[in-house]
């Protein structure tokens, strides 16, 4: 029932975008994967909470999905990014990355250069 | 929109009970196989990569509910299941639910019915644009004890220069004769300046109203008429513009008909029914010379847009200040001319509001103690649910989670009563107005709008919430331990719980003596105004109205002396005389009619004694009525000393009037006023002598007593228009106006015959909203009665029900029944005497609240007072009485055994 904090699910909702992006059409299990092998424990616990999301980011329209089979012949359900997803993905992307830098500059700056 | 199409879907989802459950599963499925091989090529056992997989994947149980709360909306899925349980406990327990519907119908119902009377006469009373910047414009002359005086016509032009006003206009009510059609009628008309509707904001249906800029002497030939005028007499004519109308003997022309819902902003209901406007210059021929002191026209005004009403005032005070100075002989300082705006509003509604606003207090107070009835059931029946709640504790349901659920039920509950209350409101509503008072402002408007529904369901959402949460918390704090062992003992309460009950119980009881008491006041001041001496006998006695028109025109009055009009008087009581029945007959004025005429400024005239008050001193205004010698025997009113009129008394002969004792103690205290001698106009040069003093009779106002009073001689008089005949003895009510009109147009067919009524009638609708405030509060103070006998009742019952242990062990030891008695009822009279504490300062504070529609008994009554709490401690001891009844005839053993 509890939701994740804000900035937890942005940064997981990105990350699937993102893997949809690189990698093409996956199935949740290849998303799991990929999100786990990048970030490290991120999701090493509790890949479930990704099927939610992923519900989610259906509902709002970024991502479609259908039935398909996978590399090893198994019936899957698989996960693409959809025209308005990839918009978003940019726009959300070039935010973050403005963000990121803003903060990366605070954290350079020392006492001695503010005078 | 992204967040739109999302909740979009979820609602399409929740709404068509689609599921993604089987989706996930089978995903899951997949994600677990896909892990499990990942874990097999790692090295792992088959057993421990598949337990791997699974604890990497997470508790499967909350994904799921995540998903489902992601795909659906969980919040109202709640609410239905809350709702849906809701039901089921209503039905279980038809008794407590239809009861407690009952109960919350009682005092939503009487609550929205009163409300949607205020709605239309306190809320909307003005059907005008922009109603706010409406203001009426009045005197006072405090200094000759003169109130709510007039305007002349140099005083509006001040106004009109004032700067603060877009509009001031000037009106008169009258009545006129509206011949040309099959029966000459009689219909309120007003004259106004051409400024009127302009004022007012509202344009007509058909045609036009006046021009503002019309400058026409005297009075403009245009006519604007009302919708039911245009449909009753003229057939809804839609070529009625430019026709001719015969009002008074004058010609006029129909240039305008009113929209259908027009009213005019008249203070009373026969002036707000006006179904003719004719427009003056209020200055020239047949007006009277526009003097300073000729104030005899109602002033209304629209301020100028965003003029607060405070500033408004500062600039008419300072106005007058200098009006003051500038004309010193027509505003003597003695007489403290000031001049007052009042939202035109205030003046529609008048003095009923103080009677709504009683009311609706009354109706609030039975919604109170109806609400607090229904919380003290819902908490009896919490004490019966524990169980059932420490369970469902105990399984893991969170208190909000409970809260919720318990508080969907008081909802539930409260939203039925709401619904039935209205519902039996909608279909009573034309039998409910059939009680309301006529006199009441803007009556025809009392409907059950959309307003008045959602003020009904505000009130059933309120009360639900505020009634139903104190009950659900106080249910759901529970000591899980205590109460699950309980079990088998029926649950006794919390301490907290049977705290509030006695709590409410108190409150309710307090909440009806004050409102008993509120209607013991208004019973005793009612009787006692039915009650007192009249000073006059109203039995057998009816009176019926007729007009002399007043043309314009001088040569076209017939009756422009008063030799013409006393013949026809003459000759018209003759005929009445013969009529089958008639003892006795009379005929006067309008102001001669007893309780029946509007206290206006036409009939108050200056009293000028002779040799008293030196130049430019104010002289009082006394009331005046004209009538004819029989008067005051038809009547009944007594002479104290002196003479009455008599046949001799003519035109020719000098002028004589008779005055009350009021006038007679107000004026010449200390003095005999028979052969003193006065005038009643500034301008008349004639002195009128005082012949005779009558005792006082309560013609003008049934509350008071001594109001002075001047009668003239009508065949002395000219230009008495407003006619009312009298007759006593035994007539037939239905059948007199017929026969009096008959005789009436024997002598002139032009005269309107209109308002057959018998003074006793009069005098009861004089009464009627009085009667009506008096007769609703009974009725809410008996209601009020009921639910707090019925409170003190499931109280007491409950504590006998909770003690029966106690009572047994009691019997056991051996108590007498007596004792058992004793110890029920002292609980009982606890109760009723904190509440009749309570309430007794309650109903101080209401009664001096309400003192001005007292009369003749204080706010502080001790009969009444006592009265009241009397009954409400013998109510509460009989409430009492059957429980403790049932205590009395406990079986010790059986109780005891049985837990």
């Amino acid at each position: 029932m509890k939701e994740k904090p804000d900035v937890l699910q942005g940064t997981l909702a990105l990350m699937v975008l993102k893997t949809l992006d690189v990698l093409g059409p996956q199935h949740g299990w290849g998303i799991a994967r990929r999100i786990e092998q990048i970030s490290g424990d991120f999701l090493a616990v509790n890949q479930g909470t990704l099927y939610p999301l992923l519900l989610r980011l259906e509902h709002e329209g970024s991502i479609a999905s259908e039935w398909g089979v996978s590399e090893n012949n198994r019936r899957a359900r698989f996960y693409r990014l959809t025209a308005a997803g990839r918009k978003q993905l940019q726009a959300e992307a070039r935010e973050w990355e403005q963000n990121a830098a803003i903060i990366a500059r605070f954290f350079k700056v020392k006492a001695g250069d503010l005078t | 929109m992204k967040f739109l199409r999302r909740f979009l879907i979820r609602l399409s989802n929740f709404a068509t009970r689609q599921s993604a459950d089987q989706r996930l599963q089978e995903e899951l499925v997949e994600h677990l196989a896909f892990q499990t091989e990942e874990n097999m090529r790692t090295g792992m056992s088959p057993t421990e990569a598949r337990r791997q997989a699974a604890l990497k994947l997470g508790a499967a149980q909350a994904i799921r509910e995540q998903h489902h709360a992601e795909h659906s909306l969980p919040f109202f899925e709640h609410l239905l299941f809350d709702l849906r349980y809701a039901v089921r406990m209503l039905l279980r327990s038809p008794g407590f639910s239809l009861i407690a519907i009952a109960t919350i119908a009682l005092g939503i119902g009487a609550t929205t019915a009163i409300y949607s009377v205020i709605d239309a006469t306190l809320l909307h009373p003005l059907p005008y644009p922009h109603p706010g910047e409406l203001v009426r414009i009045e005197g006072d002359l405090p200094g000759v004890g003169a109130q709510d005086i007039n305007v002349s016509v140099p005083e509006w032009h001040d106004l009109e220069n004032s700067g603060i006003f877009q509009y001031v206009a000037l009106d008169f009510f009258t009545s006129w004769n509206l011949t040309g059609s099959a029966q000459p009628t009689r219909i309120a008309g007003k004259g106004v300046t051409p400024n009127y509707f302009a004022m007012l904001g509202v344009g007509a249906r058909l045609g036009r109203t006046f021009d503002p800029g019309d400058k026409t002497p005297g009075i403009s030939p245009d006519v604007v008429i009302s919708d039911g005028l245009w449909k009753r007499a003229f057939g809804a004519d839609p070529r009625i513009l430019g026709k001719a109308v015969r009002v008074d003997n004058d010609v006029y022309h129909v240039v305008g008909v009113m929209p259908p819902g027009f009213r005019d902003p008249g203070t009373t209901s026969e002036e707000r029914n006006t179904e003719l406007w004719v427009a003056g210059d209020f200055a020239t021929v047949p007006f009277p010379p526009p003097l300073r002191g000729s104030r005899f026209w109602i002033a209304s005004a629209r301020l100028k847009p965003g003029l607060p009403l405070a500033s408004a005032q500062a600039h008419i005070d300072a106005l007058v200040a200098s009006l003051k100075k500038q004309y010193p002989a027509d505003y003597p300082a003695q007489a403290a001319w000031t001049v007052r705006l009042i939202p035109l509003s205030e003046t529609m509604v008048g003095n009923i509001r103080q009677s709504l606003i009683l009311l609706f207090g009354a109706v609030g107070l039975v919604l109170l103690i109806s609400c607090v009835n229904v919380a003290n059931l819902l908490l009896a029946r919490a004490s019966a649910r524990g169980r059932e709640m420490a369970v469902r504790q105990a399984l893991g349901a969170a208190r909000t989670r409970i809260i919720r659920q318990l508080l969907t039920e008081s909802l539930l509950l409260f939203s039925l009563g709401g619904v039935t209350g209205f519902a039996v409101l909608f279909c009573a509503q034309r039998l409910l107005l059939r009680l309301i008072p006529e006199s009441l402002p803007r009556l025809n408007d009392v409907s059950i709008s959309w307003d008045v529904l959602a003020f009904a369901i505000a009130v059933s959402v309120a009360a639900g919430t505020v009634f139903g949460l104190a009950p659900a918390w106080l249910t759901s704090r529970l000591d899980l331990n205590t109460t699950l062992r309980q079990e088998g003992r029926g649950s006794s309460g919390s301490l907290g719980r049977s705290r509030l009950r006695r709590a409410l119980v108190i409150g309710e009881l307090a909440l009806s003596l004050v409102l008993m008491i509120a209607a013991g006041l208004l019973l005793r001041s009612f009787w006692d105004l039915f009650k007192v001496p009249l000073g006059f006998n109203p039995s057998r006695v009816m009176a019926i109205e007729t007009w002399l028109p007043v043309p314009n025109d001088p040569k076209t009055d017939m009756y422009s002396t008063a030799k013409q009009e006393s013949v026809l008087l003459r000759e018209v009581l003759r005929r009445n005389r013969t009529l089958p029945g008639v003892e006795e007959t009379a005929v006067g004025d309008r102001a001669a009619l007893p309780l029946g005429h509007i206290k206006n400024d036409l009939n108050m005239f200056p009293l000028i004694r002779e040799g008293q008050g030196g130049q430019g001193s104010q002289p009082p205004l006394i009331a005046t009525a004209i009538v004819s010698p029989e008067y005051f025997h038809l009547l009944g009113m007594t002479l104290l000393r002196g003479r009455l009129f008599a046949d001799q008394d003519l035109e020719a002969t000098p002028s004589i009037a008779v005055i009350n004792q009021a006038a007679a103690r107000t004026y010449w205290p200390g003095e005999d006023p028979v052969g003193k001698r006065v005038r009643l106009s500034a301008d008349k040069p004639d002195w009128t002598t005082i012949v005779g003093v009558i005792a006082d009779a309560r013609t003008e106002s049934l509350a008071d007593a001594d109001v002075p009073q001047v009668y003239l001689d009508i065949y002395q008089q000219r230009l008495i228009k407003d006619l009312a005949f009298f007759l006593r003895g035994e007539v037939d009510p239905a059948a007199i106006s017929a026969q009096v009109r008959t005789q009436i147009q024997a002598v002139d067919p032009n005269l309107p015959v209109f308002h057959a009524e018998t003074l006793d009638d009069v005098l009861s609708s004089s009464l009627s909203v009085r009667r009506f405030s008096m007769e609703m509060v009974a009725l809410f103070a008996a209601t009020a009665l009921l639910l707090a006998g019925l409170g003190i009742y499931g109280t007491i019952s409950y504590v006998v029900n909770e003690q029966s242990r106690e009572i047994a062990i009691r019997f056991a030891l051996g108590a007498q029944r007596r004792d058992i008695l004793r110890m029920v009822l002292r609980q009982g009279l606890t109760l009723a005497a904190a509440g009749a504490g309570l309430g007794v300062a309650g109903a101080l504070i209401v009664s001096h609240l309400m003192a001005g529609l007292l009369y003749g008994v204080s706010p502080v009554d001790l009969t009444t007072f006592a009265g009241v709490t009397l009954v409400l401690t013998a109510v509460a001891l009989t409430a009492s009485y059957l429980p403790a009844l049932r205590a009395m005839r406990l079986d010790p053993i059986a109780t005891l055994h049985s837990e």
